[in-house]
């Protein structure tokens, strides 16, 4: 568990140190919420009421783009067979690259996106459920996206593939977070909607790990 | 030196299957004719059309099958690769492989018929009813495994990465269609657009039940087809590396 | 011709038909065509396999 603990902190500095790449999904993230605007108007109400949608699919987007190199690196200088060989069990060094991802990817959204509300123009009733859907869906991106880049890796055309490979898997999360701030905005309770986000969670830590630690030896064999 | 003879003795499970779908083929492919055939002369031309939706009704002889296919070949696929997984069956993997393309071909023909029924009743080409949607996203949940297979440059583990995928799939396909029925129970317009058809009489079950027969027989066949190919490029492979260490020595 | 007018549907059902009788003939063509050729490619390497086994047993 320790062991754990402290690939999760290595990866992070390891993240964190190459500062740049933090900055490349939050920047996407913003810039192209705020495309929406220019390509359809600012007419306020219009944009307030597709801004939950918006904000969430370009979240969606800016998930996909750090996913790729999630084990890429590890791959192809031979650490990832050293962990694979580690007595650390691979389901858990999964879920703490995982989680070091969703740090760097994650969080900063967490962040921006109630500046996005803002400036879209998102109902004032919505912040809390917008801030607690990314806080419940973001892990579930990065859990799935961590599954994806664990099955292409070895793969050609792995970016485009991945794409292909989980948007299809993001859409329950989409509906149901873009769903519970819809809620919210006309005065209706998120929760159930929320609780759904937050199963999602739950089943995305139980299963996931092992998905994508049988998708890890399948490429290193 | 190597005697540059290729042992049999790896592939004596295929070889069984090879015994097997020779054997099946000439029935099912019987069937699929019979099928098929009864049900386009019920569909088409012995069967009333439709007190509300007139003619177009027949589109649903080809749309529901194709439906009731898609669903059915992925689940096929599903159950193959926990096959694959728990015993190790060899020929599991190549099954979902071969299932793969039908199964996707199933979902396209369901999306175009849904379409082509959709705009004479209710004016567009394309409706965002649940069924449709989840049709959709099923179709890029196949395009992702034909993709995925591909891509991998040893095929035996291009094989056991699509299998993966297919459990993963499985495992969302129900929430992907939750996600997609409340979405839809959301967002819905005051009409009611819903391609689930009109209630289905007693004359119009005939045509549908000999169209879904025939869909599920002509899948047996081609499927068979599919894996006796697959185990052939497979000893295809196999002889070019052998040959190619007997060039060596 | 009523049946081909289909009560003024035939537009919509007729390609339905016809777009799955297609796709039921490539799926089915594609993969016979590819056996076959496969088939062929098998015979090939057959026979090369046993001329080289016989020149082998001609050097030994």
């Amino acid at each position: 568990m320790k062991a754990a603990f402290r690939l999760f902190r290595h990866d992070l500095r390891l993240q964190l140190r190459q500062g740049a790449d933090l900055i490349a999904p939050v920047s996407f993230f913003v810039l192209a919420t705020l495309l929406v605007p220019l390509g359809i108007g600012p007419e306020p109400n219009l944009l307030a009421r597709i801004a939950p949608g918006m904000i969430w699919v370009t979240a969606l987007l800016a998930t996909l783009l750090a996913l790729d190199r999630l084990f890429q690196r590890d791959f192809e200088d031979g650490s990832l067979d050293l962990l694979a060989l580690s007595p650390l069990p691979l389901e858990l060094a999964v879920l703490a690259k995982i989680a070091a991802h969703w740090v760097t990817t994650g969080l900063p959204l967490l962040v921006a996106a109630p500046v996005l509300g803002l400036m879209l123009g998102l109902d004032p009733a919505s912040y809390a459920t917008l801030e607690i859907s990314l806080v419940l869906g973001t892990p579930v991106l990065s859990l799935i996206g961590g599954f994806g880049a664990a099955v292409t890796l070895g793969a050609r055309r792995g970016g485009a593939l991945l794409a292909v490979l989980i948007l299809p898997l993001y859409i329950p999360v989409l509906i149901f977070a873009t769903s519970a701030i819809g809620a919210s905005a006309q005065g209706l309770p998120p929760q159930p909607h929320l609780l759904l986000l937050a199963s999602f969670l739950v089943l995305g830590l139980a299963l996931v790990p092992f998905a994508a630690a049988a998708a890890l030896r399948n490429a290193l064999e | 030196m190597t005697s540059g003879r290729f042992s049999l003795h790896r592939y004596a499970n295929p070889a069984v299957f090879e015994r097997l779908a020779a054997r099946l083929i000439p029935w099912t492919a019987g069937a699929a004719v019979l099928l098929l055939g009864f049900g386009l002369y019920y569909g088409l031309f012995a069967s009333p059309p439709d007190y509300q939706q007139g003619d177009t009704v027949r589109i649903m002889y080809v749309h529901v099958p194709a439906a009731i296919l898609s669903e059915l070949v992925y689940g096929m696929m599903a159950a193959a690769a926990a096959a694959g997984f728990i015993w190790k069956h060899a020929l599991a993997d190549v099954f979902i492989k071969a299932a793969a393309p039908l199964g996707a071909a199933f979902t396209l023909i369901c999306l175009v018929a849904g379409s082509l029924w959709g705009r004479p009743m209710w004016g567009a080409w394309w409706v965002w009813d649940a069924r449709l949607t989840s049709e959709l996203i099923l179709f890029f949940l196949y395009l992702g495994y034909i993709a995925l297979v591909d891509a991998f440059d040893d095929p035996q583990r291009g094989l056991k990465a699509g299998a993966i995928l297919v459990l993963v799939g499985v495992v969302d396909l129900p929430i992907i269609k939750f996600s997609v029925d409340w979405w839809n129970t959301l967002h819905q317009s005051s009409s009611l657009m819903s391609l689930s058809g009109p209630k289905i009489y007693g004359s119009m079950l005939l045509p549908l039940m000999l169209m879904i027969g025939g869909f599920m027989a002509f899948f047996a066949t081609v499927v068979m087809l599919r894996v006796e190919s697959e185990l052939l490029a497979r000893r295809i492979r196999a002889w070019k590396t052998s040959a190619g260490e007997d060039g060596a020595a | 011709m009523s049946i081909f007018a289909m009560g003024g549907y035939g537009f919509y059902v007729w390609p339905s038909y016809g777009l799955t009788a297609l796709a039921f003939a490539l799926m089915l063509g594609w993969t016979l065509v590819t056996l076959k050729a496969r088939r062929r490619e098998e015979q090939a390497l057959a026979a090369l396999g046993k001329t080289r086994r016989a020149r082998g047993k001609e050097k030994q």
